[in-house]
């Protein structure tokens, strides 16, 4: 199925598995799925698009498989790209010695909307300022992957990763006695770990942790409960905060309490009212002195976005070679930036041919898929980039790769992306596994699921 | 010269408010063109904490409230030499790369008119120093706005004031920031006091702009008197816009009407 | 815990117990109309019962007639009146579905499978809905949410939070019943121990669900001290004042316990119990059963203004 080739090995049992299986049984199972997941109550709404707020995420139960070998790969290349993120953004907070080299244009970086004055010349504990980066890849080849973007800030879907794999194994497991799968179950216990690992110097006991989300409104809210839950922490919105004297509180029913590390799930403008959006009521009046002054962290760090920037993704490779004299393990996707000249000129003319996405752009809105689109799409596309050029970049559509997927029909290849999440505090820490999306149409490239794209779960192969 | 300086902000609630929190830009720091002798800040029974030197160069300090309260005073009474270094800020500690002075904010985002106002000012000196192209933006904005209390609002931006025609010292600061910008001259807001004799234009708190010249660093103009800071004027803090460089910025819990009330003295003392 | 956490199972359970009394009301409103008219049929029942549950005038804004399907709908579904089961349940609902990792996945299921199962009703053709299945489907599903916290939910303080809330919102429905009964329904103190006194007095039992628990308990002539008696001050009786404030307090007890030092919030519940304790039927009748009431309900809401302000706000003032 790979390549329309042979199967691979690892899909041999799934064969097996999928052909035993007769069509009744399996939108039984099916159904019973989807009422696994509404039974926990893992939903997904999507920003201003009605209807129902609960809407489940469409499952996909065909699991996608890595071998070892493979993941082992992608393991070090996500460590790498995580390490020289992290690397790039203590440096333009602090010397900016990769501009000095002259790798990276310095517009760049202080003109980008990410990049947060009130983070210069300050070092959040350990020096970290993404503790968990979610790198989207895709597979064009059987040994060839490619990063299609980092997300630095607080990449959110880990939840289905973890649900997906609960759910697999509580439905079929059978298959997981004849395959040897490595667990993700571990994750929730890295990440309280990671987190307490960044504690600031201030704290001297056990540091309390605590997730900070907008509320229940917001769409991942069922994933910020959830990782509260298994994490053990409390989770808590802007209300329950607050500042006095050198530190943040909780509200509890015993008093207030020192909160020393905070995993926010909130956009930089919205966490201190007094010193970003002076409208957000979601955040904690007075967070960044304090954090400033280092009596709490805050994770990610504010300003931490400037690294996953879609112009900055450019120059990753160059990070990594730049801070870790190491060759990159994963390759970017080739882009073109219509900020420059030549590119804009190669770009307007291949329009049919490529990807083009908003520098700022996220979820898969504001893109063009130039060979998906007709012609009068394309022509108002051009119009938009001629209007702004610095605000699009182009790629290449990748000949991706494509999972067995169920359809009506049975079986049919549907294109996949994957989302690993990486936990950086005192170690670097990666669970094997991460999240697949799938594309449920046919010949369609757009896996967000925020465009009805489904989920699956994700196998790595144990040696 | 020395000047004196006492600033007195004082809060009142109609009702008694539930707690409140302030962060606060109150301390000046000492540079090239000032030299602080001494400096309060008192704020009542509020509970004091997370201070820290910003990447600005500016103390930052936030102050909390447990409720019920009334009243909030803020004294601020101090003493600092001046001299003219010609608005030249030196010796001077920050961090923020220049260019990141080009953000803009919906206070002094530049339209059309600010973009004009940037470009016809700027015409046939662009052989010129970068001083004098910076002098020319300011007196430009001088002319363009003129000083009239009350026409503006706090909220109001820069392409409004240029719009109406009149401001105050935030508008002229916010304006010639925007056409700064529009002619990609890295530029920021500076709030501070101002020892004013009779034929100043502004009160004794006071806002003037940075623009980051070429050779000389971030140099102030202050466009609503058409000069640049001397040793009349105390440098206070810094930010992208007013709201930014916001001496004092407070949230109070919900449905609590405030009333404000601000005295500012400086007062000159020359030296034997 | 967090403030807000301990808030929202505190207003879960009170939006429990809420549904509950509502739907008890319109049992009673769909019993009454299947009997003939002993009052002489110049008084509505579901006046009484809109009376009873405090949107009476609401009512009248929205329906023009008090028939029984108007007032069906108004109590059962109407999200507009924020006594209405639905609203009530929803509110259930969403205060558990913010704190949903509080709870166990037993009392999630039964409060979630409610708001499910509620929201087929709305879709299901309403004369294919008969009131008695609504109000036992009520019963029954509130009864589920109570066995599921009973059996299943750690007794924390989060547990405690919401017995106390079960406790100050059982306490003020009875009262105000009670209340209603005494002060409102009856027109005039001249029809005290008429057949209609009589009659209202069986459906204020029955709306509790404790007519046949009343007549075992106290034999002979039914008469308002007997009545008052058991519903104020019968130990027995799980839904008198007096079991209301015990179970209050019982909780608050084991929150002050928990936390290593008692609140205001303990004193205050103490000092409702102590009076109510000691008192006599006779005492209440001397003071006037309104005036009791009135006093009892202020006392029991300052009882929960006390609770806020200790544990609930998180600053303890």
């Amino acid at each position: 199925m790979l390549n329309g080739a042979e199967v691979r090995a690892a899909y041999e049992s799934l064969e097996r598995w999928h052909k035993s299986m007769p069509d009744d049984l399996r939108s039984l199972k099916q159904s019973e799925a989807e009422n696994l997941f509404k039974r926990v109550g893992i939903t997904f709404a999507v920003y201003g698009e009605g209807g129902d707020p609960e809407r489940l995420i469409p499952f996909d139960m065909f699991p996608r498989v890595f071998t070892n070998s493979e993941w082992r790969k992608l393991d070090r290349g996500i460590r790498q790209r995580a390490a020289a993120l992290n690397a790039f953004l203590a440096d333009v907070y602090d010397r900016g010695e990769i501009i000095k080299a002259g790798r990276i244009p310095e517009h760049l970086i202080t003109k980008n909307a990410a990049f947060e004055k009130a983070a210069i010349g300050f070092r959040p504990p350990r020096n970290i300022y993404s503790h968990i980066v979610g790198i989207d890849l895709v597979r064009t080849g059987a040994d060839q992957f490619f990063v299609l973007e980092d997300n630095c800030r607080t990449p959110s879907g880990v939840s289905y990763m973890l649900q997906n794999r609960e759910v697999m194994m509580r439905m079929f497991p059978q298959l997981f006695v004849e395959n040897r799968i490595a667990p993700v179950d571990g994750y929730a216990r890295l990440l309280k770990k990671t987190l307490a690992s960044v504690a600031p110097l201030k704290c001297d006991s056990e540091p309390t942790v605590v997730i900070l989300t907008p509320g229940q409104f917001n769409s991942a809210y069922y994933e910020h409960s959830y990782l509260a839950d298994l994490m053990g922490v409390e989770l808590v919105e802007g209300q329950d905060l607050f500042v006095e004297g050198d530190f943040v509180w909780m509200k509890t029913t015993e008093g207030p309490k020192k909160v020393d590390v905070i995993y926010r799930r909130l956009d930089d403008d919205f966490i201190d009212p007094l010193c970003f959006r002076p409208d957000s009521m979601l955040g904690v009046p007075g967070l960044m002195s304090v954090y400033r002054s280092g009596g709490v962290n805050i994770c990610s760090c504010p300003g931490a976005g400037v690294a996953d920037d879609k112009a900055i993704y450019t120059y990753v490779p160059e990070m990594i070679r730049f801070y870790l004299g190491e060759a990159p393990i994963l390759e970017n996707v080739p882009t073109w930036q219509c900020a420059k000249n030549d590119d804009y000129k190669y770009v307007l003319e291949h329009l049919s041919e490529l990807v083009v996405k908003e520098v700022h752009g996220s979820g898969g809105y504001g893109m063009l898929v130039g060979p998906a689109s007709d012609k009068s799409t394309i022509e108002l596309f051009r119009q938009k980039i001629i209007e702004n050029p610095g605000n699009y970049i182009a790629q290449p559509t990748l000949s991706l790769s494509a999972c067995p997927t169920f359809v009506d029909a049975g079986i049919a290849p549907r294109h996949v992306d994957l989302r690993p999440y990486c936990l950086v505090g005192e170690t670097i820490e990666l669970v094997p596994g991460g999240l697949t999306r799938v594309a449920m149409t046919e010949g369609s490239l757009v896996v967000n699921s925020s465009q009805g794209g489904g989920v699956k779960d994700t196998w790595v192969l144990a040696e | 010269m020395r000047l004196n300086v006492k600033h007195v902000t004082r809060y009142s609630f109609d009702t008694p408010a539930r707690g409140l929190v302030q962060t606060h830009k109150l301390i000046p720091s000492t540079c090239g063109s000032q030299n602080i002798l001494s400096w309060t800040v008192t704020t009542g029974d509020a509970i004091r904490g997370a201070a820290f030197r910003d990447s600005a160069g500016d103390m930052v300090e936030t102050i909390s409230v447990r409720g019920p309260v009334d009243e909030l005073v803020i004294e601020v009474i101090g003493e600092v030499e001046t001299v003219d270094l010609f608005g030249v800020l030196r010796n001077y500690r920050e961090t923020v790369p220049p260019t990141t002075y080009l953000r803009r904010t919906r206070m002094i985002r530049p339209d059309t008119a600010l973009r004009e106002l940037s470009a016809a000012a700027l015409e046939g000196l662009d052989g010129d120093s970068a001083l004098n192209r910076a002098h020319a933006l300011a007196r430009a904005v001088n002319e363009a706005i003129e000083y009239v209390p009350g026409a503006t609002e706090e909220m109001t931006t820069a392409a409004e004031a240029l719009a109406g025609g009149k401001g105050v010292c935030q508008d002229h600061t916010h304006a010639l920031i925007a056409v700064a910008h529009a002619a990609d001259i890295p530029a920021r807001y500076v709030a501070g006091y101002l020892h004013s004799g009779e034929d100043a234009m502004g009160e004794a708190s006071h806002a003037w702009a940075e623009l980051y010249v070429q050779g000389l660093g971030w140099v102030g103009f202050d466009a609503s008197n058409r000069c640049c800071p001397d040793e009349r004027y105390i440098r206070l803090c810094s930010g992208y816009d007013a709201q930014d460089a916001a001496p004092i910025r407070g949230i109070m819990n919900a449905g609590v009407k405030e009333h404000l009330d601000v005295s500012v003295a400086v007062m000159s003392q020359y030296q034997q | 815990m967090l403030s807000r956490t301990a808030n929202h199972l505190y207003w879960m359970a009170r939006y429990i117990e809420r549904a509950e009394t509502t739907a008890r009301l319109l049992e009673v409103g769909g019993r009454s109309a299947l009997l003939p008219d002993i009052g002489g049929g110049f008084r509505n029942d579901w006046e009484a019962i809109l009376q009873a549950n405090g949107t009476l005038e609401m009512f009248n804004e929205k329906y023009s007639d008090t028939v029984q399907r108007n007032a069906e709908t108004f109590l059962f579904f109407d999200a507009d009146n924020p006594s209405s089961v639905l609203s009530c349940l929803n509110m259930a609902r969403e205060n558990a579905r913010i704190v949903r990792t509080a709870l166990t996945s037993s009392v999630w299921d039964a409060i979630n499978g409610a708001f499910q199962e509620l929201k087929q009703f709305q879709r299901t053709e309403r004369s294919k809905l008969q009131l008695s299945d609504l109000t036992e489907w009520t019963l029954r599903s509130t009864a589920l949410i109570r066995g599921c916290i009973e059996t299943t939910q750690l007794r924390n303080d989060g547990y405690h939070f919401m017995g106390t809330g079960f406790g100050i919102e059982r306490a003020d429905n009875t009262a105000r019943l009670l209340d209603v009964k005494y002060y409102v329904l009856l027109p005039s103190v001249s029809y005290v121990g008429s057949g209609l006194d009589q009659s209202q007095w069986v459906t204020l039992l029955r709306s509790m669900s404790a007519h046949r628990a009343f007549s075992w308990t106290y034999p002979g002539e039914l008469t308002a001290a007997k009545i008052a008696d058991f519903l104020i001050l019968n130990r027995m009786f799980p839904r008198s004042l007096l079991s209301a404030v015990q179970h209050s307090c019982e909780h608050l007890d084991h929150i002050g316990r928990g936390y290593g030092g008692a609140t205001p919030a303990q004193s205050k519940v103490r000092e409702i119990l102590a009076e109510l304790a000691e008192a006599q039927v006779k005492d209440i009748f001397d003071e006037g059963l309104h005036e009791f009431l009135i006093r009892f309900m202020r006392q029991n809401g300052d009882l929960a203004y006390t609770v806020h302000e200790s544990y609930l706000q998180g600053m303890p003032t």
